[in-house]
């Protein structure tokens, strides 16, 4: 009865590991494919309207139209061709906002964690501010401070996220501090920052890595909301966050436009968290 | 020993407070657009506008409004909307009630679901059944409250339209309330109808906010619940005849339960922050939804009005969580 949890053999288990981060760099390949060759597969252009062609149900329904594969929105474009290109503002979002935030909760996670005393005190209290604010809220009234478009969702997403980085980090970083490697390599007559970087750096990275793909896929979903509250970017690039948006409004008439784009941010944001969990698990030298 | 934590933790609660307060007046001061300005209909005189500047106090420096807000909101003034010429104080306190209750609502549904999985994962720990348990909470943990609800509308508000996707009750129903916690006071004055349009309602929003939480419970508590089950205290049950799931709820579940509680309280203060776009996407009216609403209008009193009140509402929880974690555990207690 005691130790059931080991009838699962080594092999079973890093199989299922594998199969952990193999799927979602499937999905996010086929992503970064479709953002890069978008012209070449999408059947039309994303922001042609065609009023003889609104509301066309997608292909498995009746009163399709060839070549508009999942149907198109209220103003007749084609709901395959935006989802295909809104992959670029996704990818786009996710990518730089996530290091953006990373590189600035990281840093400030680092600093606090090491060097303690006064750099500890003004950064948790920082954090603590900053968590006691709705995060929605925090970046809604930033993008309206900034006035929207995509730099001021970025700025906004590193804004608000950072503190996700440095809570976690400031206390790995406490525990490894207090290591006798640290404390070695400061006999050794290293600088405080050199060690900093050199030593503690590289043993809370899966950390930060793992944090870095979560963060991918929040930064898809908080694009996608200050869309919904229209405040993301002008109407004429198209996102997965506008097309959900316009589905929602016109869910009774075309709930295709929702369905779409929803799905594909349902499988970025889970491989991006998947994704995220089995780099650390991989690089983690306590769970191997 | 136990006030003085309290009035530490009161200390550096309103020192929180004070910097939230600094932080959203001065974004909310350099925000563009002039609120006074979309205030009066077109062509109206200088005057007009150097007397209404006047009356809402924007002409004095920035610092000095600042200190004219704080000293209005220590005594409970928090100002007059800009678009809704109503104190900020009376319509906050409007909108509270359904957030509130949204929220608990939310709270039980994550505790209740997340507590049966857990229970079912340590009960069967070891076979698929836990690794079902596992796959499922890793997975439905990842996705945002966002995407759920928006799930929920196109299934249950669409596909299969049972639930209503928008708003607080039935706009038919007539009653006369005192206070704004409808599904609660129709509950209590055996309103039922009004209860259970608030509850029918609410099912949504509130199950969208729930699930991430409650996945989370149930990886959590589960863990938690495996660690006490090898100890011996739960053997010498087993072998008084007490069945596993018996063992699970009389002995392991109360010293399971205190480390979950922790996070649990951090997590539902999240929660209450999720309902911000929850509500939007429900047309839901409560707070968040007003507060999107005050953005988007500029109401600058409006909205520090209400993130002070969610901040308020954040730090209250956190200490709460913090002081009955002091208080029921017995090692704090008496150290």
């Amino acid at each position: 009865m005691a130790d059931v949890s080991l009838q699962t053999t080594p092999r079973a288990r890093s199989g299922r590991r594998n199969l952990r981060l193999w799927l979602p760099l499937a999905w996010i390949s086929t992503l970064v494919l479709a953002a890069v060759l978008a012209p070449l597969i999408a059947p039309h252009d994303p922001l042609y309207q065609d009023l003889f062609l609104e509301r066309l149900p997608p292909f498995f329904m009746a009163g399709t139209e060839p070549g508009y594969w999942l149907g198109t929105d209220s103003l007749g474009r084609d709901v395959l061709s935006r989802v295909i290109y809104g992959t670029r503002i996704a990818l786009c979002v996710s990518l730089i906002a996530a290091t953006a935030t990373c590189l600035v909760g990281s840093t400030l996670g680092l600093l606090a964690g090491f060097f303690g005393g006064w750099w500890d005190r003004v950064i948790s209290r920082l954090i603590e501010i900053w968590m006691a604010f709705p995060p929605v809220l925090f970046a809604v009234l930033l993008v309206a401070v900034m006035g929207t478009g995509l730099t001021s969702v970025i700025v906004a997403i590193a804004l608000i996220d950072w503190t996700r980085f440095a809570r976690v980090i400031r206390a790995e970083t406490m525990v490894q501090a207090q290591m006798d490697y640290v404390d070695s390599a400061q006999i050794g007559g290293a600088r405080r920052l050199t060690t900093l970087v050199s030593e503690i750096l590289p043993n809370v990275l899966p950390s930060i890595v793992a944090l870095l793909m979560l963060e991918m896929g929040i930064a898809v979903i908080v694009e996608a909301i200050l869309s919904f509250v229209n405040l993301s970017l002008s109407s004429d690039v198209a996102t997965w966050g506008s097309m959900i948006a316009e589905g929602r409004n016109a869910i009774h008439f075309a709930w295709w436009v929702l369905l779409f784009p929803l799905i594909a941010l349902f499988l970025t944001v889970l491989s991006f968290s998947q994704l995220g969990e089995g780099l650390k698990q991989r690089f983690d030298p306590v769970l191997q | 020993m136990f006030l003085r934590t309290v009035l530490s933790r009161l200390l550096t609660t309103l020192v929180t407070l004070f910097g939230v307060a600094v932080v959203v007046f001065v974004l909310v001061r350099v925000a563009p657009g002039n609120p006074i300005a979309m205030m009066l209909p077109p062509g109206a005189s200088e005057d007009d506008i150097a007397q209404l500047t006047a009356l809402y106090g924007f002409d004095k420096s920035l610092v000095e409004q600042f200190f004219i807000w704080i000293g209005g909101v220590v005594q409970g003034d928090f100002g007059t909307s800009i678009t809704l010429r109503q104190p900020v104080s009376d319509l906050v306190l409007a909108r509270l009630p359904a957030t509130l209750e949204l929220s608990f609502f939310a709270l039980l549904i994550a505790v209740a679901i997340g507590g049966v999985a857990a229970v079912i994962g340590a009960r069967r720990r070891g076979s698929p059944t836990e690794a079902a348990v596992d796959l499922t909470s890793g997975a439905v943990l990842s996705i945002p409250d966002f995407l759920w609800g928006l799930l929920f509308v196109l299934l249950f508000g669409v596909l299969w339209p049972v639930l209503s996707i928008s708003g607080r009750l039935d706009p038919r129903l007539e009653f006369d309330f005192l206070t704004n916690f409808v599904a609660l006071e129709g509950l209590l004055r055996g309103r039922f109808d009004v209860a259970g349009s608030a509850f029918s309602h609410m099912l949504m929003p509130a199950l969208s906010l729930a699930l991430p939480l409650a996945a989370l419970i149930a990886q959590l508590l589960k863990q938690n619940l495996k660690e006490v089950l090898i100890q011996d205290y739960t053997t010498l049950s087993r072998v008084r005849g007490f069945s596993e799931t018996q063992v699970i709820l009389r002995d392991a579940m109360r010293n399971a339960a205190l480390p979950t509680l922790t996070l649990v309280g951090v997590q539902f203060t999240f929660l209450i922050g999720g309902t911000v776009i929850v509500e939007r996407l429900f047309a839901y009216g409560g707070l968040g939804n007003m507060a999107i609403d005050a953005v988007i209008n500029r109401d600058l009193p409006l909205i520090q009005g209400i993130v002070l009140l969610f901040a308020a509402l954040f730090v209250a929880i956190n200490m709460l969580v913090d002081l009955s974690y002091t208080l029921l555990n017995p090692r704090l207690r008496h150290g």
